[in-house]
C-alpha cells in the first residue's frame, strides 16, 4: 500500500503561538486512521492547512505523490481531498439535494447538473437520507446536517476524506449509525482522517492513532500501544480511564 | 429548454408584452413616452446587470455608476478620434469588462460592508481622475458626443431600440447563468462561500465572473446614453443616485431572479416619473418613503408576494361582504 498523504515537518503559527508544531505522519491507502487530542490540540488546524484553507508556516503537504503545499481550499476539494466540517455548513436555502449536486459538479467534476443531481441522489441513498432530498438543508436535524456534510463530501468522489468531528453533538444511537456509516465509506476505499474527541469511537474503528497536544505529535501507533504510552496517558487520556480500557479489552 | 419556458411561463409572457408595449411608444407619437420608454430599457439592463453580483452572488455592489461612466467616457473618447460609432461602442464595453474583470480580482476579497464601501470608493474614484484628466476628458467642462444622423424621433426610437437589444440580451445572458454552472456556483457562494470554497468552486474566479458580467453591459448602456445625449460630464456619468438606484430596483422587483430586476427597474422608472409630474417639491420625499417601506416590509421584492393569496382573499373578502348584506 502506498501513502495517498504525507505531512512533512508541517508546522503552522498564529502570531507567536505555535498551533501547530514539526508534524510528521502518512496516511495509507484504504487505511481509517485517528486523529485525537485535547481542546486546543490543534486538530482543527491540521485539517485546515491539509485542505489549504490556512497556509503553512513551515513543512510540506504531499497527496498522491504531488507536492500541494500551497493549494487553495478549492484546489484540494478537486484533487480529491475532501473533508466535513465540525460546526455544519450546508447551503442553507437549497434543498438537500442540490446540497450534494454542488459537490458532484463542482468538486467531482462532472459535466452537467443533471449528472451531478443524479450522483447527488445516489449518495443520499447511501448515507440515508434520500427520503429527504427535496426539503430545504436549513429543515435538517443536526445529525441529518451530519449526514449531509458526508453525502456533499462523498459526491466529491474523495481519496482521502478528513472527518473533522462528525459524532460530536450526537446521541449513543446515532453514534452508532454515524459508525457503519464509515465503515461502509471506508470499504469503498476511500481513505479517512478521522478527528474525534469519543475513545469508544476512535477505538472501535480505527487501524491507527496519531495524539496530539500542544500542537505537537506525541504518539502515534496501534491503538492498544497509544493508550499504553504514558505521555498520552498524561495529557489526555487520564490514568483511571487508560486503566479501564485497558481492563475492558479494548473492545468496546 | 422547454422545461425552463414552461416553468415560469406567464412570467415570459408577461415579460415579452412588456418589451412589445415598449417598442412601440415611438407609434404613439410621443416624443416624452419614447424618453420614459428608453429610460426603462436602459435601467433594466443595469438592473438585471446588477443581479449577477448583487442578487445571485450576494455582493452588495455600489459601482455601477462607475462602469456607466466609464462606458460614456470611452465610447465618447473613441468616437471623438475617429473610430466607427458601433465600433466606439463595442470598444467601450470590451474596455469596461477588462476593467471590471482587474478591478474585481482585488475588490472582491472585501466582504459585505467593506466590499459596498470599496466598491462606492471606485465610483469617486474614477469620477475623479476623469475630471482632473482634462487633456483626455474635457475635465469638468465635458465632453461633446458626435450626434447620430437622423430627425430627432427616428434618433429616439433607434436609441430605444438599440437599448431594448442591450437589455433583451442581459435577460438571454441572466437565463444562461441562472441555469448553468456559474449560476449554481455563485448561488453557493452566495450561501456560503467557506463551504462553496470546499466543494471545490473557484470562489475567486466565479466572483471575477460575476462582477465582469454586471459591468460590461452598463458599459455599453453608457455609451450609447452618451451618443443619444450628445454631452457628457463627469457628475451626470458618475452620478451616486444612479449607483443607489441600480440596486433598489432589484431589491424592489426581486433579487436574484431574472424576472425581479425587469419588474423593478419597470416599476421604479414608472413610479418616479408620476411623482415627478404630480408632486414637483415633494417627489424625492415620497419616493424615499416608498423605497423604505418596499425594503421593510416586502424584502423579497415584489416577484415574491403570492398573487394567488391575495386574490383569494381580495375574493373571500367580497364574498364575506355579500353574504352580511
Amino acid at each position: 500500500m502506498s501513502e495517498i498523504l504525507r505531512l512533512e515537518k508541517v508546522s503552522k503559527a498564529f502570531g507567536g503561538i505555535k498551533a501547530v508544531n514539526d508534524v510528521s505522519f502518512g496516511l495509507k491507502e484504504g487505511q481509517i486512521v485517528a486523529l485525537i487530542g485535547p481542546n486546543g490540540a490543534g486538530k482543527t488546524t491540521l485539517v485546515n492547512l491539509i485542505t489549504g484553507v490556512l497556509p503553512l508556516t513551515e513543512g510540506k503537504v504531499f497527496f498522491a505523490g504531488e507536492e500541494v503545499t500551497r493549494q487553495k481550499a478549492f484546489q484540494a476539494a478537486r484533487r480529491g481531498l475532501a473533508r466535513t466540517f465540525q460546526i455544519v455548513q450546508p447551503f442553507p436555502e437549497m434543498s438537500v439535494m442540490e446540497n450534494v449536486a454542488a459537490g458532484a459538479l463542482f468538486g467531482g467534476e462532472l459535466g452537467s447538473r443533471r449528472e451531478a443531481e443524479a450522483e447527488a441522489r445516489r449518495e443520499l441513498a447511501f448515507v440515508g437520507l434520500d427520503r429527504l432530498a427535496d426539503s430545504p438543508a436549513s429543515s435538517l436535524t443536526l445529525p441529518g446536517r451530519k449526514r449531509l456534510e458526508l453525502a456533499k463530501s462523498l459526491a466529491m468522489k474523495p481519496k482521502v476524506l478528513l472527518l473533522d468531528e462528525v459524532n460530536a453533538g450526537l446521541n449513543t444511537a446515532e453514534i452508532d449509525g454515524a459508525l457503519t456509516l464509515i465503515r461502509k465509506i471506508a470499504e469503498r476505499g476511500v481513505t479517512i482522517l478521522l478527528i474525534e474527541h469519543l475513545m469508544k469511537v476512535v477505538l472501535s474503528i480505527s487501524e491507527r492513532i496519531l495524539v496530539l497536544h500542544h500542537g505537537e505529535l506525541i504518539a502515534e501507533g496501534a491503538p492498544r500501544a497509544v493508550l499504553e504510552d504514558e505521555r498520552v496517558v498524561e495529557a489526555y487520556l487520564g490514568a483511571k480511564f487508560a486503566a479501564r480500557m485497558r481492563k475492558e479489552g479494548l473492545h468496546v | 429548454m422547454m422545461s425552463l419556458i414552461r416553468s415560469g411561463r406567464l412570467g415570459f409572457i408577461l415579460l415579452a408584452l412588456w418589451v412589445a408595449c415598449l417598442a412601440f411608444t415611438p407609434l404613439l407619437d410621443d416624443a416624452y413616452a419614447v424618453r420614459i420608454a428608453i429610460s426603462i430599457a436602459m435601467f433594466t439592463a443595469m438592473a438585471l446587470s446588477w443581479n449577477f453580483i448583487g442578487g445571485l452572488t450576494g455582493y452588495p455592489s455600489f459601482s455601477t455608476a462607475a462602469f456607466f461612466g466609464i462606458g460614456c467616457y470611452v465610447g465618447a473618447i473613441a468616437q471623438r478620434s475617429g473610430v466607427p460609432l458601433v465600433l466606439a461602442w463595442m470598444l467601450a464595453t470590451l474596455f469596461v469588462a477588462l476593467f471590471a474583470a482587474a478591478l474585481g480580482a482585488i475588490i472582491l476579497r472585501l466582504k459585505g460592508h467593506y466590499f459596498a464601501i470599496g466598491s462606492i470608493a471606485i465610483v469617486e474614484l474614477t469620477r475623479l481622475v476623469v475630471s482632473s484628466w482634462g487633456g483626455m476628458t474635457g475635465g469638468g467642462d465635458g465632453l461633446n458626443v458626435p450626434l447620430l444622423r437622423g430627425a430627432p424621433t427616428e434618433v429616439a426610437s433607434l436609441v430605444l431600440y438599440i437599448m431594448l437589444a442591450i437589455m433583451m440580451t442581459v435577460f438571454v445572458v441572466t437565463l444562461l447563468v441562472e441555469h448553468g454552472r456559474l449560476g449554481f456556483g455563485l448561488r453557493c457562494i452566495h450561501q456560503n462561500e467557506d463551504a462553496a470554497d470546499m466543494v471545490g468552486v473557484d470562489t475567486t474566479r466565479y466572483k471575477i465572473a460575476a462582477y465582469t458580467l454586471s459591468a460590461l453591459f452598463c458599459g455599453a448602456v453608457g455609451a450609447v446614453y452618451a451618443s443619444w445625449v450628445g454631452y457628457i460630464d463627469p457628475t451626470d456619468s458618475f452620478s451616486i443616485l444612479l449607483t443607489i438606484k441600480v440596486p433598489v430596483m432589484v431589491l424592489l422587483g426581486g433579487p436574484g431572479t431574472a424576472l425581479g430586476p425587469v419588474l423593478g427597474a419597470g416599476a421604479f422608472v414608472l413610479l418616479e416619473e408620476f411623482f415627478w409630474a404630480n408632486f414637483l417639491q415633494w417627489n424625492r420625499a415620497i419616493l424615499g418613503g416608498i423605497i423604505v417601506f418596499l425594503i421593510f416590509f416586502l424584502p423579497g421584492g415584489l416577484l415574491k408576494i403570492s398573487y394567488r393569496r391575495l386574490f383569494r382573499r381580495a375574493v373571500d373578502a367580497q364574498r364575506e361582504r355579500k353574504t352580511a348584506t
